[in-house]
């Protein structure tokens, strides 16, 4: 197969070769460990922990509270130390189970499944629900949910994100290159459930070696092929990327089902595999620390709940050159970082940290019309107008120029000449309108 | 620590690309038929170019300095303005009305309507009409190119062709005829033209369908049949060049939608042809932009693309 893409999109300073070559280590933590009870989309996990327990690692510490919402546990062994609000990477303050390090890092035992073939669908899903399995590339949706679409037969694309197109970020590729077989694992174990799908491992072209190696061990594997994708940011946006691979669109108001799709990020199909072959739930992530700034950019399997502070230390901390900006995952959909004592959760995969920071670096002025923004706009729409109506506050119009579609991927103030910050603006606008539907 | 770190919405890398840089493109790309200008038309349209520039440059820094505004002088897009309408003038105009005609670009044109990015109609050309219509003796006369022996001698090649001569098609591909300043040379507009395609500043959707349709135009209504020599003169001779690459192509006068942009082009062609081949005037480029900037904010409203993944809405149904 050829190189596919999709329409508009932006070509950023990659950035990858920092950490690129630099295997994964396992990264074992020292200090208190906080496990924030929401760290997925849906409902908040509900403690079945009190403070002074003892948990061990891989211990279930907060269980799902409905069907949108995933259980947590703890990546140590020690003491439930307090059950509290604490910042996390948004900044936002959410309550959490803090787990005091014993250091011991003794595990539980894992029920590992020894034929997962004769698994009933329902079993599968129930076993992923219980590794409390989110999607790990950042939106964090159950992936109990997302394998229950209303119509299974429909589904005839399980789609493998390993795009990998935020800049900087090397995570995945070496999830890809260093656990192939686990991936191809949790593929078959998706497609058991969809008899009419296929399995297709989007990657992006500037990992050739991945491509390469995931090709040799799908030459056995009738069922999975291997997509190359063209470099360009946002490839590995969903609708992005269920464009590239089957050329169907979808907007907003659909689901990846309705263009019989499910699109899942490389590692949580290698979490799908732990989980339901190896009964091992979410505890560990891919972890990139990287950027101009780190002494030693390094890809790390940490503990979910790791603190961020500790993981940069881990990685010689930083240059003398000093710091100006750090960032909870990509450059281009990140969040910016104003304290480092914030936990790692299942779906934060990279610490970046800039000596200079570009995005405000430069005053906004005047736009030029120039049209930038809509030659990159992935999803269509004219980022310049949406900013102008999103800072008059004109919401119907906003809304008529399809502002709800924008996926806030950063590509028109990315392009813009005049430097203006218009995804900030859209994406502001964008929660306003969607805060009034819901009142509506 | 805390308080020494930057906290910005994403994304949090920028492109390298300014307006700045952008300008500076626009004016490396019109040298070539600036220097060509200079040479065929001799010191005076060089004298001209530099009084139009500073005339530009210093009327915005004044206009804002007065209303204590930020000078936005450093964008450099004063700087293509004055080299734009510089290069249409005729060489032989007074210096005074170069500076005029800067004036009248930047704060008529320009400020008066918010600056940079608000303006509605392109400055340069603005300025142009508004020298035509006011000192039409001086700004229609050619006889600056001093090539007595030719039959050129005071009349551009479309007068010539309106007038029922013939002109050198060579000669005009290289410049050597009268005509403005920056206008005659097709070979060094298309050099600039290509550069600016090639930096990613401009593409062809606009001079593209805008050239395509004035041919077509041409063929079908200039009495010429299929003469390829006269299409060749037509689209050569004139503003047309300048024109398409450089002046209708200016960002904030022309559609940003991407339909928009061939719809605009379009109009354009079939203008520039009525006014070239039905009007009393050989010209009728500058007319036909700015009549069509003026309707850019409705070209725009009619092409507003359908968001990714938007199907077209069903008879009697909502769009999904």
């Amino acid at each position: 197969m050829g190189l596919k893409t999709f329409p508009g999109g932006v070509h950023p300073y990659d950035g990858k070769d920092l950490s690129k070559s630099k295997p994964v280590t396992e990264y074992l933590p020292k200090g208190d460990l906080v496990f924030p009870l929401s760290q997925h989309i849906g409902a908040p996990a509900t403690p079945i922990v009190a403070v002074g327990d003892a948990v061990l690692r891989g211990q279930k510490i907060a269980e799902a509270s409905g069907f949108v919402s995933s259980a947590i546990f703890s990546s140590v062994s020690g003491t439930v130390k307090a059950i509290e609000p604490r910042r996390t990477t948004t900044g936002d303050m959410v309550n959490s189970i803090v787990i005091e390090n014993d250091g011991a890092f003794t595990e539980v035992e894992y029920q590992e499944c020894d034929d997962v073939s004769k698994l009933s669908k329902e079993e599968i899903i129930e076993r992923i629900k219980e590794a409390g399995v989110v999607g790990m590339g950042g939106a964090g949706f159950p992936t109990h949910v997302k394998l229950s679409p209303k119509e299974p037969d429909k589904i005839e694309y399980i789609i493998a994100n390993g795009a990998e197109c935020e800049p900087y970020l090397t995570s995945d590729y070496r999830n890809m290159m260093d656990e192939p077989e686990l991936l191809i694992g949790g593929m078959n174990i998706v497609l058991s459930m969809f008899p009419n799908a296929k399995g297709v491992i989007g990657i992006e072209d500037n990992k050739p070696d991945c491509i390469e190696k995931l090709r040799k061990l799908c030459e056995s594997e009738p069922r999975i092929d291997v997509q190359p994708l063209m470099t360009k940011y946002p490839q590995g946006g969903e609708r992005q990327l269920i464009h590239a691979v089957t050329g169907r669109d979808i907007n907003s108001k659909m689901l990846p089902a309705d263009a019989g799709c499910i699109v899942d990020n490389v590692e949580t199909l290698i979490s799908i595999y732990r989980g339901v072959k190896q009964g091992r739930p979410v505890i560990t992530h891919n972890f990139t620390v990287t950027g101009d700034a780190v002494c030693n950019p390094q890809n790390y399997r940490v503990c979910v709940g790791t603190n961020f502070r500790e993981l940069l230390e881990a990685a010689g901390g930083l240059k003398d050159c000093g710091v100006q900006k750090m960032i909870a995952g990509g450059p281009m959909m990140g969040f910016a970082l104003f304290d480092l004592d914030v936990p790692i959760t299942k779906t934060t995969s990279a610490l970046l940290c800039f000596s200079e920071d570009e995005a405000s670096k430069f005053e906004p002025t005047a736009c030029i019309n120039c049209g930038r923004c809509v030659e990159a706009c992935p999803e269509r729409l004219i980022p310049s107008r949406l900013a102008d109506y999103a800072e008059h506050g004109d919401k119907a119009t906003f809304e008529k120029w399809y502002g709800l579609e924008c996926i806030e991927c950063g590509s028109c103030s990315f392009g813009c000449p005049a430097r203006r910050h218009l995804a900030q603006s859209i994406k502001t606008m964008k929660k306003l309108v969607l805060a009034d539907k819901r009142k509506k | 620590m805390s308080d020494l770190l930057h906290v910005t919405s994403s994304p949090h890398v920028r492109g390298k690309d300014d307006t700045q840089r952008i300008m500076l493109y626009v004016i490396i790309s019109l040298l070539p038929a600036t220097v060509f200008g200079i040479w065929n038309f001799g010191v005076h349209a060089l004298i001209l170019i530099i009084a139009t520039i500073a005339s530009c440059v210093l009327s915005e820094y004044i206009y804002e300095r007065l209303l204590h505004k930020k000078s936005t002088i450093r964008d450099l897009s004063a700087v293509v303005t004055g080299l734009l309408l510089a290069l249409n003038f005729p060489s032989t105009i007074p210096v005074w009305m170069a500076v005029l005609g800067g004036m009248f670009a930047i704060i008529v044109v320009k400020m008066l309507f918010g600056g940079l990015g608000q303006n509605f109609m392109n400055p340069a050309l603005g300025a142009r009409c508004f020298l035509v219509i006011s000192f039409t003796g001086y700004m229609t006369d050619f006889s600056g190119y001093k090539d007595y022996v030719d039959i050129f001698a005071s009349a551009t090649p479309l007068q010539t062709i309106k007038a029922g001569g013939s002109v050198d098609v060579m000669r005009m591909i290289i410049g050597t005829t009268p005509g403005t300043i920056g206008e005659t040379s097709a070979i060094c507009l298309l050099i600039g033209a290509i550069f600016l395609i090639l930096m990613g500043v401009i593409d062809l959707r606009i001079p593209g369908t805008y050239i395509l349709t004035f041919a077509i135009f041409a063929l079908l209504f200039g009495g010429h049949g299929m003469d390829f020599r006269y299409l060749v003169a037509e689209i050569c001779g004139g503003g047309l060049l300048i024109g398409a690459f450089f002046m209708a192509t200016d960002y904030v006068t022309s559609p940003i939608t991407p339909s928009g942009k061939i719809v605009y082009g379009i109009i354009l062609g079939l203008l520039t042809g009525i006014f070239r081949i039905f009007g009393a005037s050989a010209e009728g480029v500058s007319y036909a932009i700015v009549f069509s900037n003026l309707l850019v904010p409705l070209i725009e409203r009619w092409t507003v693309p359908r968001a990714f993944g938007i199907t077209r809405p069903k008879k009697g149904g909502e769009a999904s």
